[in-house]
């Protein structure tokens, strides 16, 4: 096999970009996966797809139309969650209509070309830029400094809600925090992984890693190496059939949940059930 | 009023279009232990939450331990107190253990920026002894019965070393042994703790029987308060949940009998 392709500047910087994107995308897949809210990351890609196309309608940096939309709907959702007239889900799904909507009104509203839009829809790992770089690190640095520093307050927030209030953690703040942090994530990975393809990259190795640990803390590191590795494997997939990386990397983070599904011992757990228990000292 | 841990005047708290509160008043001195009795709605978790600063008042003042309580400082306050709160709505997929779940009393207390040290291990693992879930402190909190989990949540409330200590039907949906053995348990670290105890029920058998005083409640007010022998009458019993005199002798009976 061939690996001076390693050598070009491209590959080096989708590497380095599947990498930060991997871990911070997983690791806001660990909320998700925990509060069972899995529509958020479409929500939030759609919302960042929207506010993107505003700014390419309007004129402004699409970037900062992304992040602006995809802020703007957590502080939506929090609320709205938080005071539980809704479920999580419903609300996110009110919200998350109301982006499609404004994205289609958007994509119809714009002048001219419509492939810098499509662009953000797909994605393109392998055309990433220095800054690309630069926003996926920043995001991927915050999120890891984030989840490592406020771990106990998150780890009570996720754990209960009502708990956490009451030992006297601000948890409205933390679930605040938690959406925020996501909305950030997906709009600094849209252009590298794409709107629609975000969301497995979100949900799959957070999912796998839920399927092998009963710890939260590993969960947590668990998730931020699959999603690497989901990234790298679908690059050299990607490169040596020549596939789309998009593509390659989702696909590739199925068969990682896949193979943590099937040797997860959470299903054993089941199988050790219908056996006699073994007698326990009250 | 230095032994009065609690001072409630004349609260009034509502749900939406529901008033929760309608005027209430209450005081609780240091070491009472004080049985909240009433049917369904009849406002007992509300009073619980106003003591721990979740519930939000429209009217009256509340003092607990001494803080007059704003809007603002009940973090601070939920620090101090136990909650064990009505059936917990646990994820029963959460990847946590019972001794994680327990430490998580620990966290308001260590505030921001702090990592429990050996000192919170410590008394995290005093507390899962004291509650008798040592054995499963390694366990997946979804692995764990009715009764265990409730233990767990005496524990947690147990290692923030509060003074005040609410418990919110921490019997309902228990079986026999079980609810009795949680008396028990309450009973025995509100005396070797010297707690102050606020006991919530709907369930008359589920009454620690050494209630220092019980507090009726219906419909957002305080029906009755004192001492429970002369209280817990059958006639008092019977207006208060509304069934006749002799169906509440009949139940009474039974609960005495199946005890």
């Amino acid at each position: 096999m061939d690996f001076s392709i390693f050598g070009y500047q491209f590959m080096q910087n989708a590497i380095l970009s599947a990498f930060l994107g991997g871990i911070a995308c997983a690791t806001i897949g660990v909320f998700v996966v925990l509060m069972h809210m899995p529509f958020i990351g479409v929500c939030m890609s759609h919302a960042a797809f929207a506010g993107a196309l505003l700014g390419l309608w309007l004129g402004f940096n699409p970037l900062v139309g992304a992040f602006g939309v995809s802020l703007l709907s957590a502080a939506i959702i929090g609320p709205l969650a938080d005071r539980g007239e809704l479920s999580p889900e419903t609300s996110i799904g009110v919200i998350f209509s109301l982006m499609l909507g404004l994205a289609f009104l958007f994509m119809g509203l714009m002048p001219g070309t419509k492939s810098g839009a499509l662009e953000l829809l797909w994605g393109s790992i392998l055309t990433n830029t220095r800054s690309d770089i630069i926003l996926l690190g920043i995001v991927a640095v915050v999120v890891v400094v984030l989840v490592s520093v406020f771990f106990k307050e998150i780890q009570a927030t996720i754990f209960n809600r009502d708990t956490a209030l009451a030992v006297g953690i601000p948890a409205a703040l933390f679930l605040y925090g938690i959406l925020f942090l996501t909305g950030a994530t997906i709009t600094a990975s849209l252009r590298s992984i794409g709107g629609l393809l975000i969301f497995s990259l979100i949900l799959n190795p957070a999912a796998a890693a839920y399927q092998l640990t009963y710890s939260m803390k590993k969960m947590f590191l668990l998730a931020a190496a699959f999603g690497v590795l989901s990234g790298w494997v679908g690059l050299l997939f990607s490169y040596f059939f020549n596939l789309p990386s998009g593509a390659t990397i989702v696909v590739t983070s199925s068969v990682i949940f896949m193979i943590a599904a099937i040797f997860s011992p959470k299903r054993r757990v089941k199988g050790w059930r219908r056996k006699p228990l073994p007698e326990e000292e009250p | 009023m230095d032994n009065e841990l609690i001072v409630i005047d004349n609260a009034v708290v509502s749900y939406r279009e529901d008033i929760a509160l309608r005027g209430v008043s209450l005081k609780v001195s240091r070491g009472e232990f004080v049985g909240i009795i009433g049917p369904n709605g009849a406002g007992k978790t509300t009073l619980l939450t106003v003591v721990n600063g979740m519930g939000k008042l429209l009217d009256g003042k509340v003092w607990v331990l001494g803080d007059y309580l704003r809007p603002g400082n009940g973090h601070s306050l939920r620090k101090k107190v136990g909650y064990v709160p009505q059936v917990q709505n646990i994820d029963q997929r959460m990847p946590i253990c019972v001794r994680e779940v327990v430490m998580i009393g620990r966290y308001g207390i260590l505030g921001l920026f702090k990592r429990p040290g050996r000192s919170d291990y410590e008394i995290v693992d005093e507390a899962l002894e004291l509650v008798g879930m040592s054995h499963l402190a390694e366990r997946p909190i979804g692995h764990l019965s009715g009764g265990e989990l409730q233990r767990v949540a005496i524990a947690r409330a147990l290692v923030q070393q509060p003074e005040l200590f609410l418990l919110d039907e921490p019997t309902a949906s228990l079986d026999w042994k079980a609810q009795s053995d949680i008396l028990e348990l309450v009973k025995m670290i509100h005396d070797t703790r010297s707690l102050t105890t606020l006991f919530v029920t709907h369930d008359l058998s589920c009454l620690p029987v050494t209630c220092d005083r019980v507090v009726l409640m219906k419909k957002g007010v305080i029906w009755g308060e004192g001492s429970p022998d002369e209280l817990l009458t059958n006639n008092n019993l019977s207006l208060l949940y509304d069934m006749p005199v002799s169906v509440v002798e009949r139940r009474r009976k039974e609960a005495v009998a199946a005890k």
